[in-house]
């Protein structure tokens, strides 16, 4: 049936528009109930189980399909998606322009109200047509709604409707299942105090309209980690002024969360404030006590000089919100009997949440996830329901799941349909992969990775050639050959973005089944390959470049130690250590070439575990060491990188995607500068080779650890290098590297950027064919945004896995004093380095419950003064490190000051007793009791 | 492109059409009766009427008669009230020479000019409501109205528009579809032999895609095919298997009569198709 309408509107140019539009109602659109011989499979997709399980409802005692609303689809999806437990979600896949059930706008009748009404007559439909079916059979179509009046009138048409609570409540089998309803019925949920502690927030009509004429502005809510009564709002949009402003105080946040978008209004400058340096956590368990959050908030309003005022506002409004699940604990109510606890989210930034919930005591102590529902205006902290539990705290898994959640790792298991886009095993190399290809089996490649390595992406290898020249190979595992673009394989190893490497576990980008071994170019098997070829003559420099798809057959994996052996042993003549020394040598030439056009060495205390092979426990730490082997194959990496690079942008300059690096502002370096004069060196930083230089000059005779440090500190005031496409930018430059141009290659097993440059460059020389999304400088830049995010969350990953293995480490091995060394000095505090384990850390010199020392903090040089003894950065001190488990939630490394001795700071070797250690213990006891 | 949802993930369109089906077609010929051949399609909500005289002697300059065929004329026009806007389109703008130049190229492909050297052949077609693929409307109708003339073709001239929208080709684009600016292309096709008389695509489309949405238009232009042969043959020997046509006469041909009163006087549309399993 044809439905079809004329009207005619009015344009706001004041013009009439006739409009027509027409709409077809089908009559093919199945029931989707499987078994259902009345519209004789015309359904696709996913059908309705035809016996769905007993959910043993005392409300519904028959078998039944459920027919949400679209509010409660929405707001329920979580506790929706549970096998087993909600019977078969007949989901409106039947009210699209079904002819049965098309009803049509009333006169007066709002388009919510025709929707209820639809999805009304949609279940009317669905009973009487599951009657038709089987007469036997007592399916019926149950209908949930919390909407009342939408309830009643499905009541009067005789429709079995429920409420989400009443169904939910109803469950006898799964009693568990109430925790997870999001808490929506206000009526159930009055807070005992009725005062409304927030201003009501603006609707968004009106925000748009405020941020049009400029009296609100819109930006990204941040919440500060330090203080809960703070936060600042990043304005969008490019004007210098108010780029950032303070909010402080609670009604001034009005119920924003971090990472929300929000309206803001400036206040008059009278009331601006400046940032508090003050650490303030919110700890009261009591829940309403709303006049002594507005005591602290004085307390942050510290007298000020004029210029330190920052532009001041409040939120008038939330534009976007951006909720997330979140992982944390569970502190529970003091009083017992209490369904509503608190939830501490294990970030910071996050305010904590009321749930409620009945298995308290067996939350407790667990790592839980949270989803927050609302937050009205009445209550001091937002709703939220209980999600998953995680498990123990301190567990690994347990915690290595939170890590990986936290950052938004994506570690799920490759679904099916990923893995279904694999080779089919036993995999081998046919006619036509050798297609487009070179057959390379005869070259002697070998591969130099470090221990342990399974994915090794990259192989190399070096004769001579008959003219005296010679020719160098770098061999990148062929990932592009196995991912086809836009399959499932494809999208979820984008979405993923790169592999993470936490310290005992490994999250891949791509299945095992490629990672580990197809695409793994191990010795002794026949694999595929992307090569880069050159021809060099005896001092390095490229007379040919080639770049071919190709079969190798890698005759050795070696290890870097390994590799170093062979090159240094003398009486070692064979083929591999003959090319292995070949590379060592050209590596060397153009490592040296590389430092004279002013790329840097940058330093970065890297940190090995030694594990447990049986509990993964970690036993020793070590940081990393570095053999002539590791740069050589770095040397080979970056020359292919650079040469791929260039001959992609050659081909595609609109669409190429690579690398770059920013310099840094020069206000980056005052750290360092003011760092080396404190100790007489001079370091210029006005280009990359002088930085370089002056580097490489300061050293101290009497002090070997000089030169590392200065190369810690420079790494520190580095920017971050990002993926970018050719089109969308015109700075290539890479800073870190002093090259023009620079992309990535030569890891597509753990990075996608390098799978997206091997298509490129396959296209470029003709061995593949091209895609439309490899063209579109658009989609690029997506796929960029998304690398880029994903490569920061995984680093962050990478080093929340290292502290919580260095304290687990530091859990078993108890106190121990080493030597370290001041990075930065702070007001009341000093960073330290401690060289042995790679680890740094911060000794403060205020605590809580004892008198504060005198501090006097020079900015200029930059020192700090305690009672007598003045600390500079690069001083030798002593410190003492343990584990402080104070907060199950946040255990962390302490550090306290051994050497130089200060009366009532620092602490003598094996003296605890003021250290506020044993935490837990006391909490237990206060249980027990 | 923003906003509107084209293609749903169930696989629907905005108007409940799944991705390969056709719009309601609904046509008639000899409309008139002082011309030699017309016709009158509406393809969903676009409408058109085609009108073709001759083949007679050459008008105007006698230096245009071609001495080995015909000459084919189109001409193209649309009315003031076809689209949204009311507006004024005199004749030889810009788009309906274009469009007139397309209908002459796809109906010298399709008509044996040979046959009648140093004649011509007038068709004018005028879209009364526009709303997506004018163009295919235009050819469909003269098409019929060129049978109707009784003027000797190789074969029908159906013709079918297709975009792309995620992956997937569209059949017979709507206003709403084209308006989304995506890819958009015009084939006429000569069923019989799958010759392709003529192919027009604006707008960008990666190699790739092509054939797929080449295929679906093709597919369409075959549906389409046996909607205009039914019609056809209804209007030669109306048959007791269809409700009679009334092939009358008509004076003059009013746009405006709703289709209510066609209907009441025993006009029946041949076929509203949806391509579902069973017919394929």
């Amino acid at each position: 049936m044809l439905k079809s309408k004329t009207f005619l509107k009015k344009t706001r140019a004041g013009g009439v528009m006739k409009i027509v539009r027409e709409h077809y109602l089908r009559d093919d659109i199945g029931c989707g109930a499987a078994g259902c011989t009345a519209c004789c499979g015309a359904h696709e997709g996913p059908a309705l189980e035809p016996q769905p399980q007993d959910p043993a409802s005392s409300l519904c005692p028959q078998p039944h399909y459920l027919l949400p609303d679209t509010n409660v689809l929405l707001h329920q999806i979580v506790s929706a998606w549970r096998p087993g437990t909600w019977a078969s979600v007949a989901s409106s896949l039947r009210l699209p322009g079904s002819l049965e059930t098309y009803v049509e706008q009333e006169q007066g009748e709002n388009a919510n109200d025709r929707n209820d009404r639809a999805i009304r007559v949609a279940a009317k439909w669905y009973n009487e047509h599951l009657k038709k079916m089987s007469a036997d059979n007592q399916l019926q179509v149950i209908f949930i709604t919390n909407d009342r009046k939408n309830k009643e009138k499905a009541v009067e048409e005789g429709i079995p409707a429920f409420t989400c609570e009443e169904y939910v409540k109803s469950l006898t089998a799964n009693p568990e299942l109430i925790d997870r309803l999001a808490c929506l019925s206000e009526e159930g949920n009055e807070i005992e105090s009725g005062k409304i502690i927030f201003s009501e927030h603006l609707p968004l009509s009106k925000l748009q309209q405020g941020i049009k004429s400029g009296t609100y502005l819109q930006g990204t809510f941040r919440a500060s980690r330090e203080n809960y009564l703070e936060a600042t709002v990043w304005i969008h949009g490019d004007s210098e002024e108010n780029k950032e402003i303070i909010l402080q105080g609670l009604k001034h946040l009005n119920r924003a969360i971090h990472e929300d978008i929000v309206a803001v209004e400036l206040l008059p400058k009278s009331q601006w404030v400046a940032p508090s340096s003050v650490v303030l956590h919110d700890e009261g368990q009591n829940e309403d006590d709303v006049e002594k959050e507005e005591e602290r908030e004085q307390m942050l309003k510290t007298a000020v000089s004029e210029n330190m005022l920052k532009p001041t506002g409040r939120v008038v409004g939330i534009i976007k919100r951006n909720w997330r699940p979140y992982c944390g604990m569970l502190s529970k109510s003091d009083i017992k009997e209490s369904r509503r606890h608190l939830f501490t989210p294990a970030d910071k930034r996050i305010p904590r949440i009321r749930i409620e919930t009945r298995q308290a005591s067996t939350l407790e102590g667990r790592r839980i996830i949270v989803a927050i529902d609302g937050w009205p205006r009445n209550s001091r902290y937002p709703n939220g329901h209980f999600v998953k539990n995680l498990g123990d705290v301190g567990e690994k898994e347990t915690e290595t799941e939170v890590l990986l959640l936290e950052h938004d790792v994506p570690h799920q298991p490759f679904s099916q349909a990923v893995l279904s886009f694999l080779p089919k095993m036993p995999w081998g190399i046919t006619e036509k992969d050798m297609k487009n290809r070179e057959d390379l089996r005869h070259l002697c490649i070998c591969s130099v990775d470090p221990p342990g390595c399974t994915d090794i992406d990259d192989a190399l290898h070096c004769r001579e050639l008959e003219n005296g020249n010679l020719e160098v190979g770098v061999h990148i595992a062929d990932v592009s050959h196995f991912i086809r673009p836009g399959n499932a394989l494809d999208q979820e190893s984008a979405r993923r973005g790169t592999t993470v490497y936490l310290c005992e576990k490994r999250i891949d980008m791509v299945p095992e089944l490629l990672s580990s071994n197809l695409c793994s170019l191990k010795c002794d098997v026949d694999r595929l390959a992307f090569s880069c070829i050159w021809e060099m003559n005896h001092s390095a420099e490229i007379l040919k470049t080639k770049f071919t798809k190709s079969v190798i057959n890698s005759k050795a994996s070696l290890t870097y130690a390994e590799a170093q052996l062979r090159i240094d042993s003398a009486n070692m003549r064979d083929d591999i250590t003959t090319s292995l020394r070949g590379l060592n040598k050209l590596a060397k030439i153009l490592k040296k070439k590389r430092i004279e056009k002013g790329a840097l060495t940058l330093s970065s205390p890297e940190v090995r575990f030694h594990m447990d092979s049986e509990t993964h426990d970690p036993i020793d730490l070590q940081t990393k060491e570095l053999r002539e082997t590791n740069s050589m194959v770095e040397e080979f990496m970056l020359l292919a990188n650079i040469s791929v690079a260039k001959k992609i942008h050659e081909e595609f300059s609109e669409h190429a995607l690579l690398r770059k690096h920013p310099a840094p502002p020069p206000s980056n370096y005052e750290i360092l500068v003011k760092a080396a004069r404190s100790r007489n060196l001079e370091i210029k930083t006005d280009t990359a080779k002088s930085l370089a230089e002056s580097l490489d000059q300061a050293e101290s005779p009497t002090f070997p650890y000089l030169n590392t440090l200065l190369r810690i500190l420079a790494t520190r005031c580095m920017m971050q290098a990002v993926y970018f496409c050719s089109g969308m930018d015109n700075d290539f430059h890479h800073y870190g590297l002093a090259s023009p141009i620079y992309t990535h290659f030569t890891s597509p097993i753990r990075r996608y950027a390098d799978v997206i440059v091997h298509r490129l460059l396959a296209v470029a020389i003709g061995a593949d064919c091209t895609y439309p999304e490899l063209t579109d400088k658009h989609k690029l830049a997506d796929i960029c945004k998304n690398l880029n995010y994903r490569h920061k969350m995984a680093q962050y990953a990478q080093r929340a896995s290292v502290a919580f293995h260095t304290q687990l480490f530091f859990k078993s091995k108890g106190r121990v004093s080493e030597e370290a060394y001041i990075l930065f000095v702070r007001k009341n505090a000093i960073v330290v380095l401690i060289p042995k384990y790679g680890l740094e850390g911060t000794v403060f010199f205020e605590e809580k419950d004892k008198p504060n020392p005198r501090l006097i903090y020079d900015d200029e040089i930059p020192s700090l003064k305690i009672e007598d003894t003045v600390f500079h950065v690069f001083d030798k001190v002593k410190v003492k490190i343990m584990l402080d488990s104070s907060n199950l939630q946040h255990q962390k490394i302490r550090m306290s000051l051994v050497e130089p001795q200060i009366p009532g700071i620092s602490i003598s070797p094996d003296d605890i007793s003021n250290m506020n250690l044993n935490g837990p213990e006391k909490k237990k006891m206060k249980l027990e009791k | 492109m923003a906003g509107l949802e084209l293609l749903s993930d169930q696989g629907y369109r905005v108007d409940g059409r799944r991705a390969g089906e056709l719009r309601k077609i609904q046509a008639r010929m000899g409309v008139f009766a002082q011309a030699d051949g017309s016709a009158y399609i509406e393809q969903g909500n676009t409408k058109a009427l085609a009108v073709v005289y001759g083949p007679h002697e050459i008008r105007g300059s006698r230096a245009r008669a071609l001495p080995d065929r015909a000459l084919v004329n189109c001409q193209y026009s649309s009315a003031t009230f076809s689209t949204g806007e009311r507006k004024r389109r005199p004749h030889g703008d810009r788009k309906s020479c274009e469009m007139g130049l397309q209908l002459r190229q796809t109906f010298e492909a399709a008509i044996l000019t040979q046959l009648h050297p140093r004649s011509q052949i007038d068709i004018y077609v005028q879209v009364l409501q526009a709303d997506g693929g004018t163009y295919a409307a235009c050819v469909n109708a003269a098409t019929l109205a060129v049978l109707d003339a009784g003027i000797p073709m190789r074969d029908f001239v159906c013709a079918c528009s297709a975009g792309f929208v995620d992956g997937t080709a569209l059949a017979d684009l709507s206003h709403v579809e084209e308006a989304a600016g995506g890819p958009q292309l015009a084939l006429a096709l000569l069923p019989a032999s799958g010759q392709i008389a003529l192919l027009e695509m604006d707008a960008r489309l990666h190699e790739d895609h092509l054939e797929q949405v080449l295929e679906a238009a093709a597919q369409a232009a075959q549906d389409v095919h046996i909607l205009l042969d039914r019609v056809v043959r209804q209007h030669i020997w109306p048959s007791p298997d269809y409700p009679l046509l009334q092939s009358g006469p008509w004076g003059c041909f009013s746009p405006n009569i709703p289709r209510v009163s066609w209907h009441r006087q025993g006009w029946y549309a041949p076929h509203f198709m949806l391509r579902t399993p069973q017919l394929q």
